[in-house]
């Protein structure tokens, strides 16, 4: 063994990070505001949002890369218009497999927010309110400041989530090594020529590694917003 | 000047409420769940009204929401923002008179301090502070001292008196402790399930009759104001009162100093005659400005005593037995030891 990893399961985790990193950033706004509406909203269609959200998390992740590749492959109406709009391309490319991580790490993420959410008192933000913050305001020096522990841990879920997503991104993006290949996708491939499964071993290590460490930072924000506050 | 008009139904609740308050302290008063909170609310902006009418100064805030309605809450729980220190919070809203408001309410020690560190009276000292500190035309207190003990209490009484006295704006002082009330309000609107029962300066709602029901029994009590003449050797302080010379309790205030003095109504005797041989110290004499008799074995008695006002309770018994009719000339009698110290002020 001369090396620990070969260089293309080196691409293979550089990519996964890659695609965790954008599903992850470019997710927790709309995470932040879905939480917020089920949390905070007293509108109609709340429930049905809520059942949207949670959906990912309960569909065959097959099922969910199978709607993807209608919505968002080449001549899906949705990837059309990313395409015309953006210059964006989903399909078997790497921006799809973000997709497809952000999707799925969408419900864990929404939960976590929310869960941080519901235990603010909203007298808080009734007091800002008194106090002359509008509701942009009230969000940003209240709401934001206090939700922050739950945020962080939606965003290490949903990153977690996204590094070892398989299901939907087989589906969706298929397997292209370089292009749309992650640490999940590559293990199981790995596991199917002979004699990879050493290398599968390796790479199921750096990804446990890879959670672990990411649990860590964030339990570790977690107790120091809350150490500042003396709670 | 503050013009309030509310009307709502909280669930089987109704509120429907109207009241002036002018300047300086009002007292939001009545038993709990008689909508005092709900008024308070109301007026912020924070409760939902079917109706709602409220000019501060000739400004209509009804349509304003809360953040421009340029008003300080001061909750009963404090609502400090956890994350921010002390003095991050009191800035929230301003930092008007930032060196005054923090050297007044003795908030200098507490700056770098996060919220969970503090105590109760700590708590609310701040946010009083933080309220201030925004520069409100309009200032609502609901039950500020009822999470504080009664040392805690007498701590920021005297403040809220400086601030009644300094401030020019309306205070709206939500409370259900007539002792509070006696010694701030200038001002009552007395509640009762949902409405206003009763409404004008606090002396005069204070020894009306007709609003013992509503202030209850034990709170029901005239305040008399007066100077203190002198301190006597025994431990008593002798007060020129409106409705005459006063005995009472201790030495209190100092010579020439205004005081205010609260007289419980079960704590007044009548009696027909000038009393001979009794222990009372107190014998003023009135005449009869009202009778009205309760559900129970009371009757109120509204006297006359000089240029102020008295209220006495006595029981239906006497008053038939005495003969009491309005206008009679009587004497009222007030034990010295009846007055409680907390009701001089």
């Amino acid at each position: 063994m001369t090396e620990f990893l070969g260089p293309a399961e080196w691409t293979a985790l550089g990519l996964s990070l890659k695609v965790a990193f954008w599903a992850t950033l470019f997710s927790l706004p709309f995470g932040f505001a879905a939480a917020y509406a089920l949390s905070r909203g007293r509108f109609w269609g709340r429930q049905a949002l809520n059942i949207v959200v949670h959906l990912p998390l309960v569909m065959p992740p097959v099922v969910t890369g199978y709607l993807l590749l209608l919505g968002f492959g080449r001549t899906g109406p949705l990837g059309e218009a990313f395409e015309a709009l953006f210059g964006l391309v989903f399909a078997f490319r790497w921006t799809g497999a973000a997709l497809a991580a952000a999707i799925m790490g969408f419900p864990l993420m929404v939960r976590a927010i929310r869960l941080s959410l519901d235990a603010i008192d909203p007298g808080l933000e009734e007091a800002a309110q008194t106090l002359g913050a509008g509701r942009l305001a009230v969000l940003a020096r209240v709401t934001l400041p206090l939700a922050m522990p739950g945020i962080l841990a939606g965003a290490v879920l949903g990153f977690a989530k996204g590094m070892g997503e398989f299901g939907a991104t087989i589906t969706f993006v298929s397997n292209i090594p370089g292009q749309t290949q992650t640490l999940a996708l590559q293990i199981d491939s790995l596991l199917e020529i002979p004699g990879g499964e050493p290398l599968a071993l390796r790479l199921a290590l750096v990804s446990i590694a890879i959670a672990a460490v990411a649990l860590l930072v964030s339990e570790i924000l977690a107790a120091r917003s809350l150490r500042k506050r003396g709670a | 000047m503050l013009d309030v008009s509310l009307k709502t139904t909280l669930g089987a609740f109704r509120l429907e409420a109207s009241f002036t308050a002018p300047a300086g302290i009002t007292a939001l008063f009545g038993p709990s769940g008689s909508g005092k909170t709900s008024v308070v609310r109301g007026i912020a902006g924070l409760l939902k009204c079917n109706h709602q009418q409220v000019t501060l100064n000739g400004r209509d805030l009804s349509r304003l929401p809360p953040n421009r309605r340029k008003l300080g809450y001061v909750f009963q729980d404090a609502r400090l923002f956890p994350h921010m220190t002390v003095l991050r919070n009191l800035r929230f809203g301003g930092s008007t008179d930032e060196e005054q408001i923090i050297a007044l309410l003795g908030l200098g020690p507490l700056l770098n301090r996060y919220p969970a560190a503090l105590s109760g009276g700590e708590a609310q000292r701040v946010s009083l502070g933080r309220a201030l500190m925004a520069g409100p035309e309009l200032l609502l207190m609901d039950e500020p001292l009822s999470a504080l003990d009664g040392v805690r209490k007498a701590d920021v009484l005297p403040f809220l008196e400086a601030l009644r006295d300094q401030a020019n704006i309306p205070i709206i002082y939500v409370s259900h402790d007539m002792g509070e009330v006696a010694r701030l309000a200038q001002h009552m609107v007395v509640m009762n399930e949902g409405r206003v029962v009763v409404e004008g300066p606090a002396d005069a709602v204070l020894s009306d009759p007709a609003a013992v029901p509503f202030i209850g029994v034990r709170d029901a009590g005239a305040v008399l104001t007066g100077r203190v003449v002198g301190h006597a050797d025994d431990g008593l302080t002798k007060i020129e009162t409106d409705a005459g010379a006063l005995w009472v309790p201790g030495a209190v205030g100092h010579a020439g100093g205004a005081l205010r003095v609260r007289v419980p109504a079960q704590d007044i005797i009548l009696s027909r005659s000038a009393p001979e041989g009794l222990s009372a110290l107190n014998v003023l004499s009135v005449s009869i400005t009202s009778l009205q008799a309760g559900h129970g074995p009371g009757v109120a008695v509204g006297l006359q005593a000089g240029g102020a006002r008295l209220l006495a309770r006595i029981t239906k018994r006497s008053a038939q037995s005495m003969g009491l009719a309005v206008g009679d000339r009587i004497y009222a009698i007030v034990k010295t030891t009846a007055i409680a110290p907390g009701d001089i002020h």
